[in-house]
């Protein structure tokens, strides 16, 4: 039951705060709510026991992602955002592409609502518990998926280089 | 087999560590040497070494890394389509990007890095390995298509198809989540077994499937998720709308074979009536389109949608010779396609960007040998003998007609009848038109090997294709 209450209390901030993220003017109040958004997030992790994923989405989102928007944004001009039109011409064709969608999903989820249910998901087997959420993750990680785990080193250097190529100021050899 | 790290796995992997190796070697030169061709050079020779590499596992068939790369004829024949690719499309760059004033270093390293990305698309057996790889080779493209930086259009297509890209990765995902949830398990062979398990209108694996459809459509520019591929092709450097045209695309449908044929196997019922739509409205937009452009290369972008449309027949036929045809024609694509480019990238100059049709006006009078080339390539791409694009099709078709898809097939011809309209637009001004200037074609070295290269093997699968079905063949009956 009190998971149960949680759950809802979390899933109904997390819903809330991410429509505020993009109807608000002002996109540090944007920043604000993708933070509590995020945070709420990682509440509904801790009631499915995954403190690992609760932790790093925390660290990792909060932390590091949503600092960085900050930064962007105080380098950029935020009094023009704010009184710049915030949708385009198509927002009607969007808002009801959108309804349909969501009804679609929402009949497939809830018609398939008995396929979803692992019971090895939802609640862990007692040895798994003993172990620990994020041994099991590190473990995870260096048998099944150690090539993917290491693969997406490479995809951060290629980010780093992208970026780097992108950004850099033209030589005057260039020119 | 265990479930921890074991040295074979190294092994397994060689072809793609050296590519790496290279990528990063190629970051650490670009501070040494100012002559950045010769760093096109290093790369070339990474790739023709991961082709050695490539060559000595070519007989194995074993999965590595506890299940998650496959090591079988199918990711090998691909993986050989991807150093194709990128040693060709490499070597048309050397003089391009002199004369676009951005040749650097990383441009070589990305394409090496993308490379390994797709090496690992066609090898992965699990989820989280295959989109690993996707992401790699994803993210390297967007940043080589806006490798012009101080080009507007260059920009506006990497913007364009960064931002598209990220969205459709997002409803790959998506799928790809909801299978996960479904069995459990990231592994293609799992994925099957539990959905084989389920009634055919469940509608959870409906939804997977629809999702994980949409998203793998956009990946190979399918229509009706096609409309970023013209602007993407048009704005990019010419030799990356070269490599993506062959290299991500071949990756793209190495990917939907494992997944189509694989994980959502038991779903064929559900996603025939799909597949069927998408790729005769992919041949037929993409062809009519077409025949409207003024550019040669939003043409071709056009015209690669279409080559989507016929490859997806593979797809809906299934047997052994639609699955043949698969690798087959895009093996065959490589080699045409980036010939036509090559042609494209010889036409741009100091002072032409050489993109439109009126630039090729009279191109067999000032430049017979470039016309030439190109009317070579432009038959096999409209699938007239006795080029290789005749073979690719006739394969596709056949197939078509095996599994009793007739109208499918008659829609095919009748694509195939559009395009020759288009391609020989080209022709006609290249053969039919006064010259409106005098001067030729840009041969480098690196562009006449390629063009020689296309050349060779466009005419040889045409006049003797029995080695190279024999290798598709071999790829899927023993992949599969």
């Amino acid at each position: 039951m009190l998971e149960l209450i949680l759950f809802y209390t979390f899933g109904t901030i997390a819903v809330v705060s991410a429509i505020l993220v993009i109807t608000r003017h002002n996109v540090v109040h944007s920043a604000a709510f993708l933070g509590a958004t995020l945070f709420a997030v990682a509440g509904i992790f801790l009631t499915l026991q995954a403190e690992f994923l609760a932790g790093v989405q925390v660290i990792v989102y909060v932390g590091g992602i949503l600092v960085l928007f900050v930064f962007v944004i105080m380098l950029i001009a935020v009094e023009r955002s704010v009184h710049e039109r915030q949708y385009n011409r198509q927002r009607t064709i969007a808002l009801i592409t959108s309804a349909i969608l969501i009804v679609e999903i929402a009949y497939g989820l809830y018609r398939g609502r008995d396929s979803l249910i692992l019971p090895s998901i939802v609640t862990p087997p007692a040895a798994a518990a003993a172990v620990g959420n994020s041994e099991q993750v590190g473990t995870a990680l260096y048998t099944s998926y150690l090539l993917p785990f290491e693969i997406a080193s490479i995809l951060l250097l290629v980010a780093i280089v992208g970026a780097v190529v992108l950004a850099k100021k033209r030589t005057p050899a260039e020119e | 087999m265990s479930q921890f790290f074991q040295i074979q796995d190294i092994g397994a992997i060689t072809p793609e560590l050296e590519l790496v190796a290279f990528g990063m070697f190629l970051l650490i030169f670009d501070l040494l040497i100012p002559d950045k061709r010769k760093l096109g050079l290093i790369a070339l020779a990474g790739i023709a070494i991961s082709g050695l590499f490539l060559f000595r596992l070519r007989n194995t068939d074993f999965s590595a890394y506890g299940g998650v790369l496959a090591l079988d004829p199918f990711s090998i024949f691909f993986k050989s389509i991807f150093l194709i690719a990128a040693a060709l499309s490499i070597a048309i760059s050397l003089k391009y990007l002199d004369i676009e004033r951005e040749n650097h270093g990383e441009y070589y390293a990305l394409i090496l890095f993308a490379t390994m990305g797709m090496m690992f698309m066609a090898g992965a057996v699990d989820l989280v390995t295959l989109y690993i790889g996707l992401e790699t080779m994803a993210i390297a493209t967007y940043i080589l298509v806006g490798f012009l930086r101080s080009n507007q259009r260059s920009n506006e297509a990497s913007m364009k198809y960064f931002l598209l890209g990220a969205f459709s990765s997002g409803i790959l995902l998506y799928g790809m989540s909801l299978l996960y949830g479904l069995s459990g398990s990231t592994r293609f062979v799992d994925i099957a077994e539990a959905l084989s398990r389920r009634p055919l209108t469940d509608p959870i694996s409906m939804m997977a499937m629809i999702t994980l459809s949409a998203g793998m459509f956009f990946k190979v520019a399918a229509v009706p998720f096609h409309q970023w591929t013209p602007d993407a092709y048009e704005g990019a450097p010419t030799s990356i709308t070269a490599f993506m045209s062959v290299a991500v695309k071949a990756a793209s449908f190495a990917m939907m074979v494992r997944i189509f044929m694989v994980a959502i196997y038991p779903l064929r019922p559900q996603w025939l009536p799909i597949m069927a739509a998408v790729s005769v409205m992919t041949m037929t937009i993409g062809n009519i389109a077409a025949i409207t452009q003024s550019n040669v290369k939003r043409m071709l972008a056009y015209s690669s949608i279409s080559h989507a449309g016929y490859i997806l027949i593979g797809f809906i036929a299934g047997n052994e010779t639609g699955l043949t045809a698969v690798p087959l024609y895009l093996f065959i694509y490589t080699f045409t396609n980036l010939g036509a480019w090559a042609v494209i990238v010889a036409l741009r100059r100091k002072d032409v960007i050489g993109e439109q049709i009126d630039d090729m006006a009279g191109l067999f009078f000032r430049h017979p040998s470039g016309a030439v080339l190109m009317l070579i390539f432009l038959l096999s791409l409209a699938g007239i003998p006795p080029t290789a694009g005749f073979i690719g099709k006739y394969y596709l078709f056949a197939a078509a007609i095996q599994t009793g898809h007739n109208t499918l097939a008659v829609i095919a011809v009748l694509n195939a009848a559009i395009s020759i309209y288009f391609y020989f637009r080209i022709v006609v001004s290249m053969f039919m038109r006064e010259a409106t200037e005098k001067t030729g074609l840009v041969y480098a070295p690196g562009l006449t090997m390629t063009l020689a290269i296309a050349t060779f093997f466009t005419l040889l699968i045409g006049v003797y294709p029995d080695p190279f079905i024999a290798m598709a063949r071999q790829a899927v009956v023993l992949g599969f």
